[in-house]
């Protein structure tokens, strides 16, 4: 039992680990083709960053150790979450410890250290970025917290295993107005805290639109390299979450290492199908304004207030 | 003897050595006499807690101390925990206070008036919450006014500011003491007798109406003390503008007193406050810490800043109390333990991080002489021990692990999600919403907490004062050493506290059972299916943090790091002019809050003389003033000015006037006994 719990969540954050950069490969590859390009392969995020690790490592003079714990500290953050969530299992040794609240304050914690890292280097694209991300960070926090509140309140707890568990074996649940509603509103602050059009443009190379870009403008080398694959990690591991929110069909609740492969798979397919229809979607959007982004946080914290009200009016209590 | 008894007369004697100490010594000794005597104090009083919150209690009638009533004390765990927090507060604060005020002029923090108050505000702040009848409270409570007031105004030699805050915060809390005075006579008429055992058995047999009339009393009193909203004005000026380890006592000892008094009178003596009532409590908290934050956010002065922070603090831990309050008015004991156990602990953690960042901001101050975060920057590299502190006490207060502060904020979340059981429409409308202000306060913390640490410490120096910084004294870091250990402490093994906490809770709400308990590896939540172990998620980034640099290390091709510069678009090295202020760090949301915060700015050009289209000077001003106050007391305070003008009319100087002034009174006087007979 407790040989396959452990092997699930090593299988999570490896999962994780190694299919972050597959997904961003994959994400480019659908947005090239329905741009009718042809683009760079699949594999092309893990070659960048085989390079970038390579690379010699550069501290910029004036920076201290804010700077240099950052990228380390966006990518443990990242698979510590990786571990505790339920992506793959919800029988795992840590599964007890999964809290949806302590989840979200680690990712903040990860969005604080680049900031930190952008003032720590005191230019002004650094110090822009940090001011900008933390703006978003904060506004969105009401919003995850609320959806978090909507999404435990028929279960009565926080722990993602016994969300996960309970939309399982109530699937009403996952489809009630209260399911969908939080389901979406934390679906638009994933994107707002991922750095995904339209809050933010994880492509651009026009400093001046640059939110999450321009706090990382100054790292090189291996720390672009972890900053770089801890961002890729925080989409993959959300986009995960969501999917065992919103459809949680697949993952292993017995501990058979049958279960487990079968999950694996679900799993994977789940992700690069998300990934591949938020990639489609962006071709579509454009980037908001800054000050407009606000307005679209805004109205998603709306969708999380009216999902715990529908919860708990429609629920009849 | 009684260990918390022997705790209490300890920490008296010694308050009285260091006042005596304080008055009487001179020159070079009396600063460490006066620090050691009231660190011994604060020792004594944490004695004292640490003994209450184990189970000791203990109680003392002194009929020679006060005429009449004659003096009662008694320490039962609710006092301790907070006696505890305050003597823990005053013991590193004065171990910081010798380094901080040695070596000072014969004015301000060092002269004889100041040290010899120190020590009573110190016992004041410890004993408050051993008072058992109404007369100690009162006579404790206005003793604690004014040596803060004495200290607030140490340094008011040449500083207006200093005289303008001091103003404030005099009228503040004596308005408040007089709400206080009439809610408990109040009371104790209608109880019966001024103890608070009389209290006590008296309160079933007060009328709804007087019941609600001293909840409101109280609460107002109590919450102007803690800052909260629209009672907060004296806050941000009054801990500003105090020595930094006034502030920090201040900050993170007095308000926590606002928190307890609601609770005492509430919860223990009145028995249970009605249920608008508690909405009305929530409510303020809920206004106030969001108020408080975004304040905060738009503050460039460190100390302003911190002490909007206590506003936001505070604010959470009324949310908590008031939650609890609504708990327990609706049958529902076990949220309500919950609620209360989460704004206890939320009480600690405040207290600790907050007297630690107001000892490192006191520490730049003195280093600097600077308290605006515009011209500081690069303090990081001149003074690392200080930066070190203050990020570590950051981390804290911004709610998020490993810091202390998210473990009190998680478990106030856990309190209100368990809350939902409790049927309701307003249940189920307020809830939600205060989830979303923690939230929010949370965010936008995170926010704030990023630009004081990132800005003032990070970066380069922007201005000579900053580059020319040292490292404070070891006295100094001795004492925010011991603060840093708290933190850490209760970041890591917050779990020690469990079965105190639940003692203080049972005293406050009985018959919830221990809402929480805990070992050093984990926090569990009785009656709820969830548990948080800190030391485990710590241990766990640890590992993350290993495994990352591991990565690196493995892959790396050349091994040493090299130093460059700064990416500078091809324009030159940047100057640290051109990095963000504090200021263009909250401008975005400053502009996200607009309508809310209401900046006021302005642009001035002066043309030269010879074109109106050649602009000379362009100068540009902004500035958010506080909007509840500017709407409420400005108004207020114009229209008793001008009712001061009008009544200087009354008295023209004529006998006659005056005597039929007299004449008049009497008659009213006598019409009314004839009314009323």
């Amino acid at each position: 039992m407790n040989g396959i719990g452990t092997a699930a969540v090593a299988a999570q954050v490896t999962l994780v680990v190694v299919g972050a950069p597959l997904l961003t490969g994959v994400m480019r590859k659908v947005r090239a083709r329905l741009e009718g390009r042809a683009g760079a392969a699949v594999t092309q995020p893990w070659r960048d960053l085989r390079k970038l690790l390579r690379k010699e490592a550069i501290t910029p003079l004036g920076t201290g150790p804010a700077f240099r714990a950052a990228p380390p500290l966006l990518v443990a953050t990242t698979a510590v979450v990786a571990a505790l969530v339920p992506l793959v299992s919800t029988t795992t040794p840590v599964s007890r410890r999964a809290d949806l609240i302590l989840v979200v304050a680690l990712l903040g914690l990860g969005t604080v250290a680049v900031a930190l890292a952008g003032l720590d280097t005191g230019t002004a694209f650094g110090g822009m970025g940090a001011s900008r991300q933390m703006t978003v960070a904060a506004l969105v926090e009401p919003t995850i917290l609320l959806a978090v509140f909507a999404l435990s309140m028929p279960t009565g707890s926080t722990n993602l295993s016994a969300i996960v568990t309970g939309g399982l074996h109530d699937p009403v649940r996952l489809a009630s107005p209260a399911g969908l509603l939080a389901t979406a509103a934390l679906a638009v602050a994933v994107l707002a805290e991922t750095g995904r059009l339209p809050v933010d443009n994880p492509a651009t190379h026009l400093e001046l639109t640059m939110v999450h870009e321009a706090t990382a403008l100054e790292f090189a080398g291996p720390d672009l390299a972890l900053v770089e694959l801890g961002t890729q990690m925080r989409l993959t591991v959300l986009l995960g979450l969501l999917a065992s929110l919103s459809a949680p069909w697949g993952i292993a609740t017995t501990t058979t290492p049958l279960a487990l492969a079968l999950a694996l798979a679900v799993l994977t397919a789940k992700v690069a199908l998300l990934g591949a229809a938020l990639a489609a979607a962006e071709v579509f959007w454009a980037k908001l304004r800054l000050f407009r982004v606000p307005e679209l946080l805004a109205g998603s914290f709306l969708l999380a207030v009216l999902a715990v009200t529908a919860s708990y009016f429609l629920t009849g209590e | 003897m009684n260990p918390a008894g022997t705790a209490v007369a300890l920490a008296a004697g010694l308050a009285a050595a260091g006042a005596a100490a304080g008055a009487l010594l001179p020159g070079r000794a009396r600063v460490p006499a006066v620090g050691l005597c009231t660190a011994g104090l604060g020792t004594a009083g944490l004695a004292a807690g640490t003994a209450a919150l184990d189970g000791v209690r203990w109680s003392a009638r002194l009929p020679g101390l006060l005429p009449l009533a004659g003096a009662h004390l008694a320490v039962d765990a609710l006092s301790g925990l907070f006696m505890a927090v305050a003597g823990a507060v005053v013991l590193a604060v004065a171990v910081y206070g010798i380094g901080y005020a040695a070596g000072r002029g014969p004015y301000g923090v060092a002269s004889r008036g100041v040290q010899s108050a120190l020590p009573v505000f110190a016992l004041t702040l410890v004993l408050v919450p051993a008072a058992a009848s109404v007369s100690t409270f009162l006579l404790l409570w206005e003793a604690m006014a004014l040596t803060s007031l004495v200290l607030v105004l140490a340094e008011q030699r040449g500083r207006p500011a200093v005289r303008e805050a001091g103003v404030w915060y005099a009228v503040m809390t004596q308005l408040g003491l007089v709400l206080l005075l009439a809610g408990l006579a109040l009371f104790a008429a209608g109880a019966g007798g001024e103890t608070f055992t009389a209290l006590r058995a008296g309160a079933p047999a007060l009328s709804p109406a007087a019941r609600g009339t001293v909840f409101v009393l109280v609460a107002a009193a109590f919450a102007s003390k803690a800052g909260m909203v629209p009672l907060h004005p004296w806050l941000p000026r009054a801990h500003p503008e105090a020595p930094s380890n006034v502030s920090a006592l201040m900050s993170a000892a007095m308000v926590n007193l606002g928190a307890y008094g609601i609770v005492r009178v509430a919860f223990d003596l009145l028995g249970g406050g009605p249920r608008w009532g508690w909405l009305l409590v929530l409510g303020t908290g809920a206004l106030s810490a969001v108020h408080g934050i975004l304040q905060a956010a738009m503050a460039s002065d460190l100390k302003r800043l911190l002490a909007h922070s206590t506003s936001e603090n505070l604010g959470l831990v009324l949310v908590g109390v008031g939650a609890a309050g609504l708990f327990a008015s609706a049958g529902h004991p076990l949220p309500a333990a919950l609620a209360l156990a989460a704004a206890f602990l939320h009480v600690v953690n405040h207290a600790v991080f907050k007297a630690l960042l107001f000892c490192a901001a006191g520490s730049v101050a003195r280093a600097t002489g600077l308290r605006d975060l515009d011209r500081m920057g690069g303090l990081r590299a001149r003074m690392p021990a200080t930066a070190g502190f203050f990020a570590v006490a950051a981390l804290g207060a911004v709610a998020l692990p490993p810091g202390n502060g998210f473990i009190s904020e998680w478990l106030l979340l856990q309190s209100l999600i368990e809350g939902l059981t409790v049927p309701g429409v307003s249940t189920a409308v307020v809830l939600p919403l205060a989830v979303a202000v923690i939230a929010l306060s949370a965010g936008l913390s995170a926010a704030v907490f990023v630009k004081a640490l990132g800005v003032g410490f990070f970066a380069r120096p922007r201005s000579e004062r900053a580059a020319a910084a040292g490292e404070s004294p070891p006295g100094m870091l001795l004492g925010m050493g011991l603060l840093g250990l708290g933190c850490t402490g209760l970041a890591l093994v917050p779990g020690m506290l469990g079965d105190g906490l639940s003692r203080a809770v049972a005293v406050a709400a009985p018959g919830g059972g221990p809402p929480l308990t805990g070992d050093s590896l984990e926090l569990r939540l009785e009656h709820l299916a969830t548990s948080l172990s800190p030391l485990w998620a710590a241990a766990a980034l640890a590992a993350g943090l290993l495994a990352a640099l591991a990565l690196v290390r493995v892959t790396a091709r050349r091994g040493r790091r090299s130093h460059v510069k700064l990416w500078d678009c091809g324009g030159g090295a940047p100057t640290a002019r051109m990095s963000y202020t504090a200021t263009s760090f909250a401008e975005p949301l400053q502009r996200v809050f607009d309508d809310v915060l209401a900046p006021e700015q302005g642009v001035d050009v002066t043309p030269v003389r010879a074109s109106t289209y050649l602009v000379e000077r362009v100068s540009f001003r902004r500035s958010v003033p506080d909007r509840i106050e500017r709407r409420l007391y400005q108004p207020l305070i114009g229209a008793v000015d001008r009712l001061g003008e009008a009544a200087r009319r009354l008295a023209p100087g004529s006998a006659h006037r005056y005597l039929g002034y007299g004449f008049c009174g009497l008659v009213a006087l006598l019409l009314t006994l004839a009314a009323s007979r």
